[in-house]
């Protein structure tokens, strides 16, 4: 199990060597990280072979921990990596008779091919869509595609892709080993499928980016994740100009991400109300806010759509008390429509209380409590709720629980801040701060919750 | 390339694939199909072997009993469905197969199972 490192550590390698010692592991764990998705998504195109592609590259990284810690790191890890793991690959592969012959292959194809030494050119992110593609095949369950996608793509470890689907990691272990033998097996092949088999794949790999960008905004030492996000975004709409949730998923990422730099203090979550507004970034808002009235004009509205046009009114205000908390409760009404889950009814219920007051909102989170409760900004909307209500010993007991539930360092010490205060300090009004926290993370407990529900039927058909 | 088996699935009820509901037209429609499908897979090279199945009424599990092996009347899952009949197919990847599945699909109107060979096997001569 790897912790992520401490989030104030800024990530890239331009930190090396602030801590002797353990600053520069954690540079070259950052690089590593970049790196993964990009190498395994070329080495899977070399070889054909997810398993293969998975060890080489993993032998790459023990032979660069100790090379980049003592050398420093190269700069282009990504090349570096690359290279390595598939000469690992080629000395393998050629002890068997099989890889002899694989290996002739590769040399005449290698010859015809400049995109495999991991420059940031377009076949190197085209691989990593073809890798997106070839996770979301529907030939493959949904919770199988989304978990391989964050493995093979993300580089998360097998216990951070069960973290991320509320489940056990030995479960996840068998949900990856599953997918890639069907994907061996049934010859499911790496490729961006043609047209006509495009709109049958876009939902999942909708889902899947979005959980990439998310991944990305929820750990920073993830980081890299966001940019990977927007990039498979954009690389999307450029393949799917007509397919409007596409661009309602490229508009959602680019507004979030431009409140970024807004987002953390110190390591701990800075809430919508408290965002200093003159440090977002108005090119991205520009960006989205055109998107979305594309989106309006073309009327087809789509989760992802919704989601966009929601933030959209979050980054059209000025100042936190300008929001138009009516438009966005309406929008939430849409999309709930759409998708009746507790977690869009929650975000739902957050906006309201904002219109109509805390009481009300109260009554309707009370009312979804236990279908969240392991959701940890459940409780803590609670805990701010109560708070706002004056019911100090409800409040403390609810951020109490959301604290023990919390998982990311920057949502602990968010809820421990929130718990020092309740002893110390007056009540104060802090419903709506997490509206601009808890949004983002929307579909991937949607995701989650679905995920649970087949893995439930699954099992039940075995029984 | 690899290897495929598409199963059609039949209801016990009715025996075979529509074949004993169906009225004479629509049945000769349904042939019809059929064997214009069965032409494409053949001269495309898909086709490898392909029949229709009795009704899992005319099944019989051989299993294990102790040292004994022990012969059961009916299909091996007590269930409502049971193989109609299949078509092994080859194809250039899932996608290739899946695309032949589609066709069965239209020509048989009833869902069918796509599953690769886990090694590629013999075609009798």
């Amino acid at each position: 199990m790897t912790q992520p490192p401490a989030p104030e550590v800024e990530p890239g390698p331009h930190r090396e060597g602030v801590e002797p010692g353990s600053g520069r592991v954690v540079g070259v764990e950052v690089a590593f990280r970049e790196v993964y998705g990009q190498a395994v998504a070329t080495l899977i195109r070399v070889f054909g072979d997810i398993t293969v592609a998975e060890d080489a590259v993993q032998d790459a990284f023990v032979i660069a921990t100790d090379r980049w810690s003592r050398e420093g790191i190269p700069p282009n890890p990504a090349g570096w990596i690359i290279t390595t793991a598939r000469n690992r690959a080629i000395d393998d592969l050629r002890r068997s008779a099989r890889g002899r012959e694989l290996h002739e292959q590769l040399a005449v194809e290698a010859s015809n091919d400049p995109g495999d030494d991991g420059q940031e050119s377009g076949p190197v992110s085209d691989d990593r869509l073809r890798l997106t593609f070839t996770c979301c095949h529907p030939a493959l369950r949904m919770e199988h595609q989304v978990a391989l996608t964050l493995r093979l793509l993300g580089g998360l470890s097998v216990e951070e892709v069960a973290r991320a689907f509320l489940v056990a990691e030995p479960a996840m272990a068998k949900r990856l080993v599953r997918a890639k033998f069907k994907i061996k097996a049934a010859d499911i092949r790496y490729r961006v499928p043609s047209d006509a088999d495009l709109p049958a794949r876009v939902r999942s790999v909708l889902a899947v980016l979005y959980l990439i960008y998310n991944t990305g905004r929820d750990d920073p030492a993830r980081a890299a994740l966001r940019q990977e996000g927007i990039r498979l975004a954009r690389a999307l709409v450029e393949l799917m100009p007509d397919e409007a949730e596409a661009w309602g998923l490229l508009a959602v990422i680019l507004l979030c991400e431009s409140r970024e730099a807004s987002r953390r203090h110190r390591g701990s979550v800075v809430l919508l109300r408290d965002q200093d507004r003159s440090t977002w970034n108005h090119g991205l808002i520009e960006e989205g806010h055109a998107i979305v009235r594309a989106c309006i004009r073309r009327d087809q509205p789509g989760p992802y759509q919704l989601q966009a046009a929601i933030q959209a009114v979050h980054c059209n205000a000025a100042r936190y008390d300008e929001t138009d908390w009516s438009q966005i409760v309406e929008l939430y009404d849409h999309l709930l429509a759409l998708m009746p889950t507790p977690m869009v009814a929650l975000n739902r219920a957050i906006a309201m209380g904002e219109v109509k007051g805390p009481s009300a909102a109260l009554e309707v989170i009370d009312a979804l409590a236990p279908q969240l409760d392991a959701y940890h900004l459940m409780h803590a909307a609670r805990g701010t709720l109560l708070r706002r209500l004056g019911h100090s010993d409800a409040a403390r007991d609810a951020f109490q629980r959301a604290a023990d539930l919390a998982v990311l360092d920057s949502d602990q010490r968010f809820l421990t801040e929130q718990l020092e205060e309740i002893n110390h300090l007056d009540p104060v009004d802090r419903i709506d701060r997490f509206a601009d926290h808890v949004t983002p993370t929307l579909l991937r407990v949607v995701t989650s919750e679905r995920c649970t529900g087949h893995l439930h039927a699954a099992w039940a058909d075995q029984r | 390339m690899s290897q495929y088996l598409l199963s059609v699935y039949g209801h016990r009820e009715s025996g075979e694939v529509d074949a004993t509901a169906a009225k004479p037209a629509e049945m000769q429609a349904y042939m019809g199909r059929v064997a214009a499908l069965e032409s494409e897979m053949d001269a495309s090279g898909a086709f490898v072997f392909g029949g229709r199945l009795h009704g899992a009424d005319a099944s019989t599990v051989v299993h294990k009993g102790g040292d004994d092996l022990v012969m059961t009347d009916g299909p091996f899952v007590e269930a409502k469905e049971h193989i109609a009949g299949f078509y092994i197919i080859e194809a250039d990847g899932l996608d290739a197969a899946l695309a032949w599945a589609g066709k069965v699909v239209d020509a048989i109107g009833h869902a069918i199972e796509v599953r690769p060979f886990a090694a590629t096997g013999h075609v009798p001569t």
